[in-house]
């Protein structure tokens, strides 16, 4: 076991911990943080997605002993002071959502693109969430909710 | 107090604002102290005996409470997991929840580790050794049919599961007999997989106290997995049973049916007293949700010689897979067969289905299910004939429409179509395409050695599935009806309690929608429950788009039963007749005297209070409605693609993609739309990328995101959706369904647009997936 204190969502937590448990498996069965999702086993379905000091993650393929001493926002960690960020009201609004499994990491990685391009146009948002999988919406209001976000800036 | 009217507004969903903010709760998300977690050991052969399972390593791994084998759960009484359609003569194998002497597809259950982790569960699963002999392995459909393929079964030597056959074949023989044309075509329709992005799950929690055991799960239809797994394969009594399926992340199809992983986890946390959860690994999921499609079929449409459809012919082998699941029978038989004759006037048709076992995952319903696989046959045969007869495909469409007059409509394949007006949605989706002006731009392109082509799919479907006596004479083990239950509580707050289910569909937005309107009272005001048998007292869930049909209008009923109650109690505290009494704007008043009346807080209250009420008449507020449609309902509609296709490396561009469907009223437009949306991307993967195929010896060889192809966002254009609105008169509200209409519409609409890009090389037809490698294998040399 490994002691380690990993930010999460502004919060200083340290744990004893076996060196392979995934980060994922941290922050849902150690931390309860149950809004990041499994969806996949080869990291290709990006419903894991967090950030890590801002960048998009799949928690999935890292373990928690990697992150030690870093900061990870979770989409329990997004809205702040019980105001929706601008990208969650977006799915919202849009309806960028069906299932809602997806959701959490689709919002994360959204949150990423929009950091690094503020105003992207609908093929910059389409290839800028091609690691995350949907399969409900036919991403057409995701990529709506993502250009909504974008003018909320 | 009155609410506006909320049917046909795009309100926001209710549910999202926990989805997005991480608090849904999905059945992995549930915890209970003391879990236990389960790792199934599966089959890596195809078909192989299983001589000796030898757990004695597994179990000495610190940490393990179990290892269970088949053999432990047959003696433990558990039974083989039922087939809920039947048809005359069918064959159906035992097929027990873990493998007793044999394993008969890749990732087939042998063995279960419980275990205090998953990880150590999973650890403890390595350790379990196998003794497998390797079996002979037939994967392909056509090839099981073969004579001396190796059998599946040996009960079924010739593997053949069932045949079924609709139609009048002598008519559609004499209709050959006469034709000037007959045109001809073998067609492919490959076996997919659904990939709901949420994987199964079940969380089994048995109350050694009092008996009952709780079981979260991820299912489309809680009580029908209580009643089978209650009666048919646990022997336990079906009310010491709940099932809840809370947040559930999409279904498909694929989590409707009775899987072995939630049998063997139910009956183990019984035999252990403590809560075993198991949670499938996306590679499980590959191997082991049910599988869709899987078809091969020859078929023949005879015309006039001015293009008018005279008979239609389709032989079909069915790929059933190894086992046959919950409702396979029925999906490429009552729901594929019996929609053969689309939107067209083609009075003579025979259809010949042959039911196959094969070393593969079992198939069952995915999204359309067996609608899509009709509608892909008839309208790449529509189009096939309009060029070998030298028509236009939209004129040849035109030419046999039925006549938006002749309904409703009685075709030679069993169905009766409610309504419809097929000409209204082509001649809407061309006023936004300009059909003319493409083909101009498509001959022009044409010179500059660049490959336009548009697709058109007009297609018909059949949902909202029921009605009961119907199903019941067509072999299901079920009825197809809905219910609601409608509890109005004192302060005169709503909670109703829907057998549908929502795995992404919005019904407590468009269920509340309905029920604040018919009721009067805001939508604030009105909770929706689902999901729980424990809360709800039954229903059938969802799945043939029957949530709007068949679920809302049990709603409708029920709140109906309560009006009129509230009404008497009304017009007794008004000392006026039942009869004079109106319910407007949320007011209870009295004809003609408009000052005289009880809002409905007054009246729900004075129901639960009981102290002046009519004489005779029950206190409460409360109505229970079962709605059992007279007729299955028809949606219908005209999707446009436009493609490229690149000659020199076969690459598929989809540059517009326009659909109009009929889908009835609609409740909520915008969540409408979704669906829409949705449904087209996975038929349009279907046409170009999706394929689970496997090898020789029965090897899933896409058994991963990394080799199945779904579609990403930037592989998918922006759909554009529109809508024609024919009522539909067999249910109050006259909705249509619209879950599957995207998926059943597109996959014909994308292969007609590759084949008319490519059809100035001479090449008539290739089959789905239209991958780069296919295009261009079919280019090659032309």
């Amino acid at each position: 076991m490994s002691s380690i204190t990993i930010n999460v969502n502004g919060v200083a937590e340290t744990r004893e911990v076996e060196p392979r448990v995934l980060l994922v498996h941290f922050l849902r069965d150690v931390l309860s943080l149950t809004g990041t999702h499994v969806g996949c086993d080869t990291s290709q379905c990006g419903a894991c997605t967090v950030l890590l000091d801002g960048a998009a993650v799949k928690s999935c393929s890292l373990f928690a002993v990697q992150v030690e001493g870093r900061s990870v926002t979770t989409i329990e960690g997004l809205a702040s002071n019980g105001k929706l960020h601008p990208v969650q009201q977006a799915f919202w609004d849009q309806h960028g959502l069906q299932c809602g499994f997806c959701t959490p990491g689709m919002i994360l990685s959204a949150c990423e693109l929009l950091a690094r391009n503020p105003s992207p146009n609908e093929t910059q948002i389409r290839a800028g969430l091609e690691g995350n999988l949907c399969r409900c919406t036919g991403y057409n209001n995701i990529v709506k909710a993502v250009q909504q976000a974008a003018k909320a800036r | 107090m009155a609410s506006e009217k909320l049917f046909g507004a795009s309100i926001k969903r209710r549910e999202d604002p926990r989805l997005i903010t991480g608090k849904g709760t999905f059945v992995d998300d549930v915890r209970i102290p003391g879990t236990t977690f389960a790792a199934f050991v599966r089959s890596p052969h195809a078909h192989a005996k299983i001589a000796r399972i030898d757990a004695t390593a597994a179990k000495k791994l610190k940490g393990v409470v179990a290892v269970y084998t088949g053999k432990d759960l047959v003696d433990g009484g558990v039974k083989p997991i039922p087939v809920g359609w039947l048809i005359p003569g069918i064959k159906i194998p035992a097929r027990n929840p873990l493998a007793v002497d044999r394993a008969r597809y890749m990732g087939e259950a042998v063995a279960v580790v419980i275990a205090d982790s998953p990880y150590t569960a999973r650890d403890a699963a390595e350790l379990v050794e196998v003794d497998y002999q390797p079996q002979p392995v037939v994967a392909d459909a056509a090839k099981a049919v073969q004579p001396g393929a190796p059998a599946v079964h040996d009960e079924a030597k010739d593997n053949v599961s069932f045949k079924w056959q609709i139609g009048d074949k002598a008519a559609t023989d004499k209709a050959f007999a006469g034709a000037a044309k007959v045109v001809k075509q073998s067609f492919r329709n490959h076996r997919l997989i659904p990939n709901a992005i949420e994987p199964r799950s079940a969380l089994a929690s048995a109350n050694p106290g009092t008996g009952d055991i709780t079981l979260w799960l991820t299912t489309q239809n809680p009580h029908v997995h209580r009643l089978i797994m209650s009666a048919f394969v646990l022997g336990l009594p079906e009310h010491k049973l709940r099932v809840i399926s809370p947040d559930v992340g999409g279904g498909f199809g694929s989590k409707i049916f009775v899987y072995p992983e939630e049998c063997v986890v139910t009956w183990a946390s019984k035999a252990l007293s403590r809560p075993v959860k198991r949670t499938a690994e996306r590679r499980e999921s590959f191997l082991t949700d049910a599988h869709g499609r899987d078809h091969y079929s020859d078929a023949e449409m005879a015309l006039s010689a001015d293009g008018k459809i005279l008979g239609l012919r389709v032989k079909t082998i069915a790929n059933m897979g190894a086992y046959l699941s919950l409702f396979a029978p029925c999906i490429p038989t009552y729901l594929y067969g019996t929609l053969l004759a689309g939107a067209y006037t083609t009075p003579a048709i025979h259809c010949d289905v042959t039911a196959v076992f094969t070393n593969t995952t079992p198939v069952d319903a995915y999204r359309g299910a067996g609608r899509p696989e009709a509608v892909y046959l008839l309208e790449r045969m529509v189009d096939l004939a309009a060029q070998e007869l030298g028509m236009d495909p939209i004129a040849l469409r035109r030419k046999n429409f039925i006549p938006k007059e002749k309904f409703p409509y009685q075709t030679p394949v069993a169905l009766v179509y409610d309504s419809g007006n097929y000409e209204g949605a082509l001649d809407k989706a061309l006023e936004s395409f300009d059909y003319r002006a493409f083909r101009k731009e498509q001959e022009q392109a044409r010179k500059q050695g660049k490959y336009l082509g548009v697709g058109f799919s007009t297609y018909v479907e059949a949902c909202g599935l029921a009605p009961s006596q119907v199903a019941g004479a067509l072999g299901a083990q079920a009825g197809l009806y809905e219910s609601a239950t409608v509890r109005v509580h004192p302060t005169g707050k709503v909670t109703v309690f829907t057998g549908s289910h929502s795995h992404g569909q919005g019904h407590e937005t468009t269920f509340a929608q309905v029920a604040a309107d018919e009721l009067q009272v805001p939508i604030e005001d009105v909770e929706i429950v689902h999901g729980d048998t424990g809360q709800v007292p039954f229903g059938m869930g969802s799945y043939g788009s029957r949530s709007g049909p068949v679920g809302t209008a049990a709603l409708y009923m029920g709140a109906q039963k309560i009006k009129d109650k509230a009404k008497k109690i009304a017009a007794h505290l008004l000392e006026a007749a039942d009869a004079d009494v109106v319910y407007e704007g949320g007011k209870f008043s009295v004809k003609g005297s408009p000052g005289r009346s009880k809002t409905w807080g007054d009246v729900t209250l004075m129901a639960y209070l009981a102290h002046n009420m009519p004489k005779g008449l029950e206190p409460g507020l409360e109505a229970i409605s079962f709605f059992d449609p007279g007729n299955f309902v028809f949606p219908f509609g005209t999707h446009v693609c436009v493609v490229e296709v690149a000659r020199d490396t076969g690459q598929v561009k989809v540059l517009r993609y326009l659909a109009v469907d009929d889908l009835g009223r609609v409740i909520n437009p915008m969540i409408v739309d979704g669906m829409v949306h949705g449904g087209i991307a996975q038929g349009l993967s279907q046409a170009l990328w999706e394929h689970a195929e496997y090898d020789e010896n029965g090897q899933l060889i896409t058994g991963s995101f990394m080799n199945y192809a779904m579609p990403h966002a930037d592989d998918l254009p922006n759909f554009q959706v529109g809508r024609t609105e024919t009522p539909s008169p067999v249910n109050p509200l006259g909705i249509k369904g619209a879950g599957e209409t995207g998926t059943i519409a597109s996959t014909a609409a994308v292969a007609n647009a590759v084949m008319d890009a490519i059809a100035p090389f001479g090449i008539r037809h290739v089959d789905m997936p239209l991958t780069p490698d296919r295009l261009w294998e079919a280019l090659r040399g032309r």
